[in-house]
């Protein structure tokens, strides 16, 4: 049943390895009905990176997980829509099938490297209990992979840290080795779900820079989720806005930092402070707050913060179309796109 | 091992004052001994000869220091009711007795426990969850003396599966003694079971929702090996300290279930003392209980160590 970590059983890069459609993730609560994921499709190939962007509370989290399949339709959640991960369905899978997915096939790097370890376990335990479980490797092996994955992810002295319980690492220092325990079984997809958000801004860059590197060479597909595009740029092919649940805007990542065609997009773009903006220039924030879930805002959601929004806008709720040249789609959810800057070829 | 060293220097220090403590209540306590012994219309003469060869007559911190001197020789006296037996004996007849059904209740609350908590903390809400929920509140308010009569009525008047002859000592009979033990064990057990599983059962509730669990879910972990392996000994530091206490209460004070089933314990010991005014008695039975107190939280105190390698490095630094 388990796979080798040889590259050898990785999915050709570029052959289709994950598509969503249509994905509908609703809670239940005494409040209402919560939309957190409110039909995305989305489509990646193996050893694809994307990204997803959006504030917090725009359903980006619950997508990472709902793709994963860490949440699941139950008595409080349903879920609609499929992801099909590599030919399988995750939702229509047994959770014991979908177990077997967890590690090997699709990993998960998590926000708050502070709480997503054990502190009862030592940090090699960490990493060697999905190698046993997974590859079927011995106390010994595991326990070699571990330290050996220790030293990919950039610990020094990986067979001492190996000892030592997780509150002895500093929060970069855990982040990474949350990053070894989900590249531990070699998965051909990983979500990394705001992975630098708990951390200083001194070692984000080092944890994003590891996740790309690593990405790259072990061939591996990545979602990156996060609310900064700043971490997203140059460290993604493709990347997806989300508002409210929704995606509204899907493109190259270079072609959305060129030109957003989505207001929401735009606004984002600009509230990244720049090197060479002069000193005590006004941070720009985006006006407003996120639509309430349960009861989001009629017509196009990002209407009462849009700068734009006119009369259609609060009628019609627009869907995705493609806006983008022949050969590089670039769909957005507006019913007035931003217009492309007029282009000076070099 | 440094912790262990200020341990048992705090310890020395708190059975120091646990002994005076000791000392002092059972001085204060309203009677005079002598008087209990002498009875009604005795001579001035006999009493205060009495009192004498009692000692009371002696400033009360002498006496303390006496009996202090005493108990680290390991003397603890002896009784003043006739037959006139030595304390120590009495209390190492009655000891075993009541820590084998303090051992055995709570070991059987725990075993039970630990699977009913992680059942119902699996399902938070769920019927599993509310079923077990209501079953334990039922037990916790009915009284433990009802528990034990009727589980007497049945299990031993109606339908004999127990005995209700004397208490067999387990080096005697080691399966008669058990076969007697079980009942009163399970009334001692009963109680603390339903304690244990609440508490247990919140803690896991709260552990489960922590991101460390989602992540053990993200590697393909079984839902039962998430809970045993990873969710149990994070939840467990109320349930740990909860049991110290309860060894501690439970080897002094299991009368009612000690006189329902007629057991030699402890707790009767302490009782008829206390009745008869035999001071030397309730001293050395309370200073044993006190120790056994001590240290087994001072035992817990140690194994949040284990619990959590968090606290070691507080003690460490």
């Amino acid at each position: 049943m388990s796979r080798t970590s040889s590259p050898a059983s990785r999915p050709e890069r570029g052959t289709p390895l994950l598509a969503v459609r249509d994905l509908r993730t609703v809670f239940h609560t005494p409040r209402g009905a919560v939309r957190a994921v409110d039909g995305v499709d989305l489509d990646l190939a193996a050893g694809e990176t994307l990204g997803i962007v959006g504030e917090s509370g725009s359903g980006k989290s619950v997508l990472g997980r709902t793709v994963m399949g860490l949440v699941t339709s139950g008595p409080t959640t349903t879920i609609t829509g499929s992801v099909t991960l590599d030919g399988s369905d995750v939702h229509a899978l047994s959770s014991r099938a979908r177990r077997q997915l967890w590690g090997p096939r699709i990993a998960m790097v998590f926000q708050d490297p502070m709480t997503s370890l054990n502190p009862v376990k030592h940090v090699g335990t960490h990493l060697t209990e999905p190698l046993r479980l997974h590859l079927g490797l011995g106390r010994r092996a595991a326990a070699e992979r571990a330290v050996e994955l220790l030293t990919q992810v950039g610990i020094p002295e990986p067979a001492r840290r190996a000892g030592q319980y997780p509150h002895e690492l500093s929060g970069g220092m855990r982040q990474r080795v949350v990053i070894a325990m989900a590249l531990a079984c070699d998965p051909d997809l990983l979500i990394a779900d705001e992975p630098t958000t708990a951390l200083d801004v001194t070692v984000q860059k080092q944890i994003l820079d590891l996740l790309g590197d690593l990405t790259g060479r072990l061939g591996m597909a990545m979602v990156l989720i996060s609310h900064d595009l700043g971490a997203i740029a140059g460290r993604t092919d493709r990347v997806g806005v989300m508002y409210g649940g929704r995606v509204v805007e899907s493109t190259a990542t270079t072609a959305l930092f060129a030109a957003p065609r989505h207001p929401y997009a735009e606004a984002l773009l600009a509230s990244i402070p720049q090197l060479t903006d002069p000193p005590h220039t006004v941070l720009r924030a985006i006006e407003g707050s996120p639509p309430d879930l349960v009861a989001p805002p009629q017509g196009c959601r990002f209407r009462p913060r849009c700068p734009y929004a006119d009369q259609q806008c609060h009628e019609e709720d627009p869907v995705l179309v493609d806006l983008g040249q022949p050969g590089v789609p670039h769909r957005a959810a507006c019913h007035h796109p931003l217009p492309v800057p007029a282009r000076v070829d070099a | 091992m440094r912790k262990v060293l200020t341990t048992l220097a705090e310890l020395v220090l708190v059975l120091l004052l646990v002994s005076f403590g000791v000392f002092l209540l059972v001085a204060l306590i309203p009677g005079d001994p002598a008087v209990a012994i002498l009875g009604d219309g005795f001579p001035p003469e006999a009493y205060a000869a009495l009192r004498a060869e009692l000692g009371l007559d002696r400033p009360l911190l002498v006496r303390y220091g006496d009996w202090l001197l005493g108990v680290l020789s390991g003397d603890l006296g002896s009784s003043i009711i006739p037959p006139q037996t030595d304390v120590l004996d009495r209390i190492l007849a009655a000891l075993p007795v009541s820590l084998q059904l303090a051992g055995m209740g709570l070991a059987m609350a725990i075993v039970l426990a630990v699977p009913l908590a992680m059942w119902s903390a699996s399902k938070p809400g769920g019927v599993v969850d509310r079923i077990i929920g209501a079953s334990m509140f039922g037990i916790l308010s009915v009284p433990a003396f009802l528990i034990g009569l009727l589980l007497v009525l049945v299990f031993v008047n109606e339908l004999g599966w127990f005995p209700r002859a004397q208490w067999v000592r387990i080096g005697a009979d080691p399966i008669g003694n058990l076969h007697h033990a079980f009942l009163p064990a399970l009334v001692i057990a009963l109680s603390e079971l339903a304690l244990f599983t609440r508490i247990l059962r919140n803690d896991l509730v709260t552990t489960l929702n922590e991101d460390f669990i989602l992540a053990a879910r993200a590697k393909g972990m079984h839902p039962v090996r998430i809970l045993v392996g990873d969710a149990l000994r994070p939840s467990s530091f109320s349930v740990v300290t909860l049991l110290g206490i309860s060894v501690g209460r439970l080897v002094g004070s299991t009368v009612i279930v000690e006189y329902l089933f007629a057991l030699p314990g402890m707790g009767t010991l302490v009782v008829n003392a206390a009745n008869q005014g035999d001071f030397p008695m309730v001293q050395g039975a309370v200073l044993v209980v006190a120790t056994i107190y001590v240290l087994v939280n001072a035992g817990i105190d140690l194994s949040y160590g284990y619990l959590d390698p968090r606290t070691r490095r507080a003690h460490a630094a």
